[in-house]
């Protein structure tokens, strides 16, 4: 398990959001360490998408913080999120499906592409020298996901599986210091669900990408990650690393007991 | 029943070929026409593509940019002057747009949206007479509304200067949205609105360009209308022609509204000069509607519109 430089990189403190009558997140506080690969678990409604998206701005909590590298970014938006160096996958693929693969990822690299918007219009010499440093490092991405055969099919032609390798490539694309993953293996066969593993061990292993992702797969759960969360009804359970999880009484009466699926 | 044949399919070609110059003057007319109905379509894609909204109220876009800029004149402000501020009103009035009406209603239906651009509609109406007053102005860009003839075809150069000004037009945003990470963003946040969120595009932003830009160019179809016909409510009334032109174009292309554009008021032109005495004419008025239904039944997504489809 990597250790902490200097104070975790992103803290959720004590984070509650409500939709309606419904609480999605009650009081819940995890922090994720630099480099090192979280997963997020539990059963079905328990509020895992929920507390992504509260770490990647698309909802705010009514009441807790969230800090990244020790500033409070609660009420951040989206895109400002982003800006912070916060990359995202999405549970069902949201892939820009009427462009190519590499349009995809050059596009997830908006970002990292200086200069002024509005600027480039008018003198576009150092936007066109941009595009070329920025297209040397999405061809990186995409050798490094073995997707070259596919760079120029447009993203919606792809069979599910690519499709979130896609979409994988264009959060890496923005050189992320937190890569959120949601459900990155859902609906993939063992050889792919392998692929992508081996995928995230290698961001994490070679880019040093700080790394939380949720997943139902316990195989692979155990497999790649140094530490787990588990969330049920919108509380958090327990959180250890993974040998020490599997064998919580909380958690496994969350799974067995009380299954709520 | 030969005759009836020949004066459809035969008499109107023969009458073209008698005398080309007169033809050529008809197309001129007719692109004249047709690129108004496409700089009114290209505000519609414009914003459909960006933010999903069919805004209702472009062609009182249209109407309230000539208004404004008549209404300045009329007050003593220079041409020039006057149309750098109404091209900042434009700018104010898509950041309002952008904060009063789609901000509150973002993630609601697109017939919601529908409905409030409706709202928009009446309001600008509403607005513009309530500032400019309702009876009809005359529009002087400084442009004589002179002919000349070259090769036996007479040319209008105040229409050969808006023609030349709108192609200019059309040509700069085809580089803004090509060339620039704009495009890219913009196309980004067509396909995606939550992908392009957490990639950092930011949503607002691109809104209040699209909308600018749109208010932007229905300034310049208001002053192509405008110097031609006056500026009056019935310039509205170019939005309800803009529809077909968008079906016959596809409603996410580009390129497609302006030849979508460009064909309806060309087609409309022919049918109306050498087809309309056969039917007591007004085949202007209904030949878009024709063209747009016959596309509706056999190729709904449009010329280049993408065409839609799902996965099961």
């Amino acid at each position: 398990m990597s250790q902490a430089i200097a104070g975790p990189l992103l803290e959720v403190e004590r984070a509650s959001v409500r939709f309606g009558a419904l609480l999605a997140l009650s009081d819940v506080s995890v922090s994720i360490e630099r480099g090192e690969i979280l997963a997020i678990i539990g059963p079905n409604g328990a509020g895992k998408t929920t507390l992504l998206n509260v770490i990647s701005g698309f909802y705010h909590p009514y009441e807790g913080r969230i800090l990244f590298e020790g500033r409070d970014r609660t009420r951040l938006s989206p895109p400002d999120v982003a800006e912070l160096g916060i990359a995202r996958t999405f549970q069902n693929v949201a892939l820009f499906k009427g462009m190519s693969v590499l349009d995809n990822l050059m596009t997830g690299r908006l970002l990292k592409m200086g200069g002024h918007f509005l600027l480039d219009a008018i003198w576009w010499g150092p936007a066109k020298r941009q595009e070329l440093a920025n297209r040397a490092f999405v061809e990186r991405v995409i050798d490094f996901l073995e997707i070259q055969s596919i760079r120029k099919t447009p993203a919606g032609k792809l069979p599910y599986g690519l499709q979130k390798r896609v979409e994988l490539g264009r959060a890496l694309a923005a050189e992320p210091k937190l890569l959120l993953l949601d459900e990155p293996m859902a609906g993939m066969n063992v050889e792919e669900k392998e692929d992508m593993s081996r995928f995230i061990l290698d961001v994490n292993g070679e880019f040093g990408t700080t790394i939380a992702l949720i997943e139902h797969d316990m195989g692979v759960v155990m497999d790649i990650t140094d530490r787990v969360v588990v969330l049920d009804y919108g509380r958090k359970i327990a959180d250890g690393p993974p040998e020490q999880v599997r064998k919580d009484p909380a958690v496994l009466d969350a799974y067995l007991g009380a299954s709520h699926d | 029943m030969t005759e009836l044949l020949y004066a459809v399919f035969v008499g109107p070609f023969r009458d073209m070929a008698s005398s080309p110059a007169f033809l050529v003057e008809v197309l001129i007319g007719g692109l004249f026409t047709g690129l108004m109905y496409s700089l009114v379509a290209l505000g519609f894609v414009l914003i459909f593509k960006a933010s999903g909204v069919f805004n209702f109220a472009q062609g009182v876009m249209v109407l309230f940019a000539a208004l404004t800029l008549v209404g300045l004149m009329e007050r003593g402000v220079p041409v020039a002057a006057a149309l750098v501020a109404t091209m900042a009103v434009m700018v104010a009035l898509a950041f309002l747009i952008e904060r009063v009406v789609l901000r509150p209603l973002v993630n609601q239906e697109a017939i919601i949206l529908f409905m409030a651009t409706i709202g928009l509609n009446f309001f600008l109406e509403g607005f513009g007479e309530l500032l400019w007053g309702a009876n009809v102005k005359r529009l002087d860009v400084g442009i004589p509304d002179r002919s000349f003839v070259v090769a036996g075809v007479q040319i209008n150069q105040l229409e050969m200067s808006a023609a030349a000004t709108a192609a200019v037009l059309v040509a700069v945003l085809a580089v803004f949205f090509q060339r620039t990470r704009i495009g890219r963003a913009l196309r980004a946040v067509a396909d995606d609105h939550e992908a392009a969120l957490s990639i950092g595009i930011p949503l607002k932003t691109i809104w209040l360009i699209v909308w600018s830009v749109a208010g932007l160019v229905a300034i310049v179809a208001g002053i192509m209308w405008g110097a031609k016909s006056g500026v009056q409510f019935s310039l509205s009334l170019v939005a309800l022609k803009a529809l077909p032109v968008l079906i016959l174009g596809g409603f996410t292309s580009v390129p497609g509204a302006i030849v979508g554009g460009l064909i309806v008021g060309v087609g409309e032109k022919l049918g109306e000069v050498y087809w309309g005495p056969l039917v007591g004419g007004a085949i202007e008025n209904w030949f878009a509607y024709v063209v747009a239904l016959v596309f509706l039944l056999f190729r709904p997504q449009g010329l280049f519109g993408e065409k839609i489809i799902e996965r099961v």
